[in-house]
Parts: structure tokens; C-alpha cells; sequence
């Protein structure tokens, strides 16, 4: 941002196309209704009134996943429904980010046994694990907090 | 045709009629991610055009294995398991799993644990029907009841979270009592809740009960009958809203809800409306019951005296050594339970939730079973469904009000 | 016992040779497996017990005679009573007569516990899995199916466990 302070206040601002595109892709980000069990309850209230993820640019939740760019994956991925969280994760448009909410979706949780999946990183490839179970609203937000900064530093060749 | 209906049916095929296998009806996937299913529950719709002619549940999709993984676990440890199975109602499920170990051990409950645990039960139904009327409004398109009901379930969320530490998966009622007794403020959040929830009900209801959109929406849709209703074994409010007042409060009455008087809602519809007055009226009843019980708490333990079973206050183990020993051996052992078995239903905001436990003179439980009540009322959603339309569908699957990590354990 | 349930009692007991046992205040009549639906049957049409309240199974292995107990939990609405039946089934493959004809809720019930045991129910109109995929192979909750769990991953441990991990790369 050098010109600007050279050349005084013109209505102007300057950034690299990295930072440009980074800034767009996290200021409107719109998760897709991915809520499985218990955390998806925290997410929904997260949502609400007292802690609106709206003021974050999720104002919406997409429910189709070929127009959201984040999936919430957020309660424990059973056996039966590991195929369909890799289908809708396929069906995702680049660029795309997966948030593991909830102790369940990260490392299975309490249950560590032959129905849960360990953790939805064996399925997707996962770029923000939240913990607690159930996470507190604002641990969630925290963690899209944590994603928009992660995403800020991500160089332009990425999703190209 | 037969290509594309393919995929859809794996395993099905012997359930849909021959019209859909030609092509002549329509195979529609309401499947497992869906805005309006609450859950993991996956539909297979027969349509003719836009009526529905059959419809197909299919479960499975968050089944999490606690039955079995709770037989690897202490009867105390294995508590943990059971907040997370019916995720809208967890003190209930507390509740229902303490109980069945208090038959099963014989173990008595001080009185003033008693009332704490209706008290917070009661609470847990008045949240649990915040989402349901939330929720199902919303996808009847009627957006504002979920901010303002989201809104009240904070308030108690913060009661909760005032007593034990965590907002829904409290773990607050243990065997031969509660974890530890309340705060000092605890009445004053409570009669907080009371003096405003009358008047944010009435919001609810001006916002909803004579709206003729909604009136539309939810009249003479999803009917059954008394006796269909008892046949296919449904319980709690969809059988009171088709006229039969049965509640396992009254019938079978368990943690003192004998000394309490309150009414059991009933309609006579049958329908998505009827069900809807009755869950709101219960809202009510749930208040009066809070009221009661707060203003006739006794003071006294909030824990059962019985060392084999409940382990003692940590301001003992310096003085005395059999305290020391019971803490020992309850924390890395666990308490025996005899053998034989017992089955103890309560009732939960969406029908009897029970629990049958056996146990075998160990530590561990041999078989515990949850009685879900999600799991008995889906059963009968082809009936329900059967001559609608497909947009009636989803204020049908609100309005048995299911709750997948109940059906599926 | 319960005087509501005295009639029933006797009656099963007359009729079916059922034997009967009472436990913290809960009756539960132990029928044989050939005679459940006649038993239902019974209970239903002349003593009102008209809901189905639960159906479960129970595994007793290493014991194999019997290896399998069906709980069945019956309730009478009208004289608010509540029965429990127990049917001793044999064997590793198991089979007993559906009641769905009798309670029809009793569809599902019994799909879990094949699903979950093995038990198979003839005379079912759809016999198939419900909670597991349908094509998964083995009985998750008999006892001689471990319990699947994946070890623990501490500091000492961290490296082994992480190189089995399958972690899926895009």
C-alpha cells in the first residue's frame, strides 16, 4: 500500500491480486447444511440470534452443494454416510475448504468404535478442526476465523 | 427409465409397486443432506405427478454403535455415551439410563434431587420444543419463530450451562442423585425464565396459531387415528394430539411426578395443526410444572448416601479411610450390579423413551437397549405421507418432530 | 405382582407352559420360541395388551443353549400394565416366527435385531438391514464381533499410529 501514502488521500487503495482475490473469497463465504448430529444444533445456534454468523458473510446456507464453498462437516460420519459426505465433497466447486466441527467429525470423538468413522479426514481432506462436543458458538466462530486467516495467506496458485 | 431408477432402489425394489419399476410413477431421492429432514434420514418418494403414492424411510445413516460400545464400559463411564444419542433432549436421556441403574440396584434418590432433576427435565422438554417449533416453522417458511426461539433457548442454555459447565451434553444426573448441588444463582435464572416464557409462547402463537398460511399449510395434513396410533405403537404428542391422553408421567409416574398437577394436552385432528397445539400446550404445562417444583424444592443432599454406589465429597477422603477405599474402588472398578433385568420408560419430548438393562453381576452393563421413541414413530411415516403432496412432506416429518440420533443410535 | 397382570399370567401359564418370574416389580414370562405368535396373540385379543412396546435381543455367548433371549415388552392402555415376554432361541443361526402380523410396528423392531444378531424372522415381509450398510458382512452387536475401536494415539505412540492412518490426501 506505498502509493497511496505518497500521492495523498485519493479514494484509492492498492494490494496485490493475491491479496485482492484472498479478500473476496473470504468475505462471502456460504457454508453448505452439512449438520449430522449434536453439533449441528450449536451450528444452527450459532447462526441464530445471539451469535450470528451472519455479521461474518455467511448469511445463508446453501443447501446445494454445487453453490457453497465450505462444508461444516459437523457431528460423527457414520458407515453408512462416509460414501455420501465423499459424494457431496466431490460435488463441490473449486475453490472449497472443509471445517472438521466437533470432536466426533476431528478424531471420532467418544465413540471409538466399529460404526463411527475415526475423524472425516479419512474421507476429506480437512482444513480447520474445531474441538469440543459440542463446540460453543463461539468456538465455531473462532474456527472460521481461524480459516479466513488461513486463507488469507494462501499464494495465488493454489485453486488455478 | 429402468436405468436411471436403478441406483436409487439398492435392495428396495421388492417395496415400490410395479407402476414405478415401468417408469409410470416418478422414484424421487429426499436423501440423507437435505435442508428439511432434520437429520440424516433418507426418503424414497414414489410421486404421481406431485402426489406422493409411497414413501420409503431410510435409517441408518448416523448409527453410532453406543449400545454395543456401552457394554465395554462402566456403568458411570458408559453415562457419557448416553447425552448423545436423542442430542435435543440429553437430561432426558440421563435421566432415563440413572433410573433404569436405580431399579436395577436399588438405590434410593434424596428429595431434593428429585426436584432438581424435574426441574431441569422439564427444562430440557421447554428447549427441546423451542427447536422443534423452530425448526418446523422454518420449513414451512415461517423464518422469524427460529431467531426468537433460538433466542429463549439461550436463556436456558445459560441455566444449564450455570449448573454443570456445558450447554447440552450436561451429564448432570448420575445414579442415586445429581452431579452437586446448585449455585445461588440458579432460582433467580429460573424464575427468570418463567416470568417471560408465558409471554414470548403468546408471541409464538400470534405469530403462527391463526395464520391462515399456516392453517393451510398444516390442516388435515399427516392424519392418523387413535387406534393406528396404538397399533403401530406411537407415542407421546402424535398420539395425544389423536385423542388418546397418554403420557408416561401419569401412567407410569417416575422422580415424583406424582406430587405435581398438571394437564395433559389433547387434540382430536390427528392432523400436522393438532400436533402443533399440542406441543405448544405442553409448553405451558412444562412451565407450571417448573413453578411447582421450585417453590417446593426441600433443602437437604442432592446425592444418595449408599458408598457402594455413589462415591463420597472429596472433603472426606482426608478424614476417613473407608471413603477413601469406597473412591477407590468405585473410580477404577465400578459398582456390581445384580443379575436380572429390568425396563423403565419415561417420557421424552418426542414419545416413551426406555431403557432396558440387563446386567449380569459385573461392572459393566451386559445389555443396555434404548426404546427411542424416533425410531417407532418414523416407522409409520408411509402412512402419514401416503395421497399428499410432496410439500407437505416436510411439514408431516416436522411436525412427528424426529430426531435421528434417537432412531439410529 | 401387579393383580392386572394376574389373569394373563395364568393364562400363559396354563396354555403355553410359560414360566414366570418376577424381578424389582417386573413380571417376565419366559415363552417357547415355537409359541410366541400364539402368545401375542393371546395377550392381545383377550387381555388388551395392545401396544408393542419394545423388542430386543440378548447375546449369551459363549453360552450357546441358549444363546439368543427375545425381550418383547407388551402394554395394556387400558389397565396400564406392562408385560415382558422372553423367548430362549438356540444356536448360531437362529430363526423364530415374526410377530408383525400380531403388532405391526414389530417391522422394524425385528429388522434391527437382524441386522444387529442374526436372528432371522420368518414370515417377514422385508428382512433386511436397517442401521448397518446393506452390504456389510457380520453381526455388530453379537459378542463374539469385536468391538472395532482404533487405538489411541498418545505422544509415545504418535508416529506408528499416524503412518496407518488412511488420510485422504485431495
Amino acid at each position: 500500500m506505498g502509493v497511496e501514502q505518497k500521492l495523498g488521500n485519493m479514494g484509492v487503495v492498492t494490494m496485490t491480486l493475491e491479496q485482492a482475490i484472498n479478500w473476496a473469497r473470504t468475505n462471502s463465504m456460504w457454508p453448505m447444511l452439512f449438520g449430522l448430529a449434536c453439533c449441528a444444533i450449536e451450528m444452527m445456534s450459532a447462526q441464530a440470534s445471539s451469535y450470528d454468523m451472519s455479521r461474518f458473510g455467511m448469511e445463508l446456507m446453501r443447501a446445494s452443494p454445487r453453490q457453497s464453498d465450505l462444508m461444516i462437516v459437523a457431528g460423527r460420519v457414520s458407515q453408512k454416510m462416509a460414501p455420501v459426505l465423499r459424494n457431496l465433497y466431490d460435488q463441490m466447486p473449486d475453490p472449497k475448504w472443509v471445517i472438521a466441527m466437533g470432536d466426533c467429525a476431528s478424531c471420532g470423538g467418544v465413540f471409538n468404535n466399529y460404526a463411527v468413522l475415526q475423524g472425516v479426514d479419512e474421507v476429506v481432506p480437512v482444513d480447520v478442526y474445531v474441538a469440543g462436543c459440542p463446540p460453543r458458538p463461539e468456538g465455531l466462530i473462532h474456527g472460521i476465523i481461524t480459516l479466513h486467516k488461513k486463507i488469507h495467506g494462501e499464494p495465488l496458485k493454489k485453486w488455478s | 427409465m429402468d436405468q436411471i431408477q436403478d441406483p436409487l432402489l439398492d435392495g428396495m425394489t421388492h417395496l415400490v409397486s410395479t407402476r414405478a419399476l415401468t417408469g409410470e410413477t416418478m422414484l424421487l431421492n429426499m436423501g440423507p443432506q437435505h435442508p428439511s429432514t432434520h437429520g440424516v434420514l433418507r426418503l424414497l418418494l414414489e410421486l404421481d405427478g406431485e402426489i406422493v403414492v409411497n414413501c420409503i424411510p431410510d435409517i441408518g445413516f448416523l448409527h453410532t454403535g453406543v449400545e454395543k460400545n456401552m457394554e465395554a464400559k462402566t456403568y458411570q463411564k458408559a453415562e457419557v455415551m448416553t447425552d448423545r444419542l436423542d442430542y435435543l433432549n440429553p437430561i432426558g436421556n440421563n435421566l432415563a439410563y440413572c433410573l433404569a441403574i436405580e431399579k436395577l440396584v436399588d438405590l434410593d434418590v434424596p428429595p431434593r434431587a428429585q426436584s432438581l432433576r424435574v426441574i431441569l427435565t422439564e427444562l430440557s422438554r421447554l428447549q427441546s420444543h423451542l427447536v422443534w417449533i423452530g425448526t418446523s416453522a422454518l420449513d414451512l417458511a415461517a423464518m422469524s419463530v427460529f431467531l426468537y426461539s433460538f433466542r429463549e433457548r439461550e436463556i436456558i442454555l445459560d441455566i444449564f450451562e450455570l449448573v454443570s459447565g456445558q450447554r447440552m451434553m450436561t451429564t448432570y444426573i448420575r445414579p442415586g442423585g445429581v452431579w452437586r448441588d446448585t449455585p445461588v444463582e440458579f432460582e433467580a435464572a429460573v424464575r427468570n425464565v418463567l416470568k417471560i416464557m408465558p409471554a414470548r409462547i403468546d408471541e409464538y402463537e400470534s405469530l403462527l396459531t391463526k395464520n391462515p398460511l399456516f392453517i393451510d399449510r398444516t390442516r388435515k395434513i399427516g392424519v392418523i387415528s387413535a387406534e393406528d396410533c396404538v397399533r403401530w405403537g406411537l407415542t407421546g404428542p402424535v398420539i395425544r394430539a389423536s385423542g388418546v391422553a397418554y403420557d408416561v408421567r401419569k401412567a407410569r409416574p417416575y422422580a415424583s411426578y406424582e406430587q405435581y398437577d398438571f394437564d395433559i394436552p389433547t387434540q382430536t385432528g390427528g392432523d400436522v395443526y393438532a400436533r402443533y397445539l399440542v406441543r405448544v400446550a405442553e409448553m405451558r404445562q412444562s412451565l407450571r410444572v417448573i413453578q411447582q417444583a421450585l417453590d417446593k424444592m426441600p433443602f437437604g443432599p442432592v446425592r444418595s448416601n449408599n458408598r457402594k454406589f455413589v462415591p463420597p465429597p472429596r472433603s472426606e477422603l482426608g478424614t476417613s479411610m473407608e471413603s477413601l477405599i469406597h473412591h477407590f474402588k468405585l473410580w477404577t472398578e465400578g459398582f456390581d450390579a445384580p443379575k436380572g433385568s429390568v425396563y423403565v420408560g419415561i417420557e421424552s419430548p418426542r414419545g416413551e423413551l426406555g431403557v432396558f438393562l440387563e446386567g449380569d453381576g459385573g461392572p459393566k452393563p451386559y445389555r443396555v437397549h434404548f426404546r427411542a421413541p424416533s425410531f417407532v414413530n418414523l416407522q409409520a411415516m408411509p402412512l402419514l405421507a401416503r395421497g399428499h403432496f410432496v410439500a407437505d412432506i416436510v411439514g408431516i416429518i416436522g411436525s412427528i418432530d424426529v430426531v435421528l440420533g434417537d432412531a439410529d443410535r | 405382582m401387579d393383580e392386572k397382570l394376574q389373569p394373563a399370567v395364568t393364562a400363559l401359564k396354563d396354555r403355553l407352559g410359560a414360566v414366570d418370574a418376577e424381578f424389582r416389580g417386573q413380571v417376565t414370562l419366559t415363552i417357547p420360541p415355537e409359541r410366541i405368535v400364539e402368545a401375542c396373540r393371546i395377550l392381545r385379543d383377550e387381555f388388551g395388551f395392545d401396544m408393542l412396546v419394545d423388542e430386543t435381543a440378548v447375546d449369551y455367548w459363549p453360552q450357546v443353549t441358549p444363546r439368543f433371549n427375545l425381550v418383547y415388552q407388551l402394554y395394556s392402555m387400558k389397565q396400564n400394565a406392562m408385560l415382558g415376554l422372553r423367548a430362549p432361541l438356540d444356536g448360531n443361526a437362529p430363526h423364530i416366527s415374526t410377530i408383525e402380523s400380531v403388532y405391526p410396528n414389530a417391522n422394524w423392531h425385528e429388522r434391527e435385531i437382524w441386522d444387529m444378531f442374526g436372528v432371522r424372522f420368518d414370515g417377514h415381509s422385508d428382512l433386511r438391514r436397517i442401521l448397518m450398510p446393506h452390504d456389510w458382512e457380520g453381526f455388530p452387536q453379537r459378542k463374539d464381533y469385536p468391538l472395532g475401536y482404533e487405538e489411541v494415539q498418545f505422544t509415545f505412540n504418535y508416529n506408528e499410529i499416524d503412518l496407518s492412518k488412511p488420510y485422504a490426501k485431495e
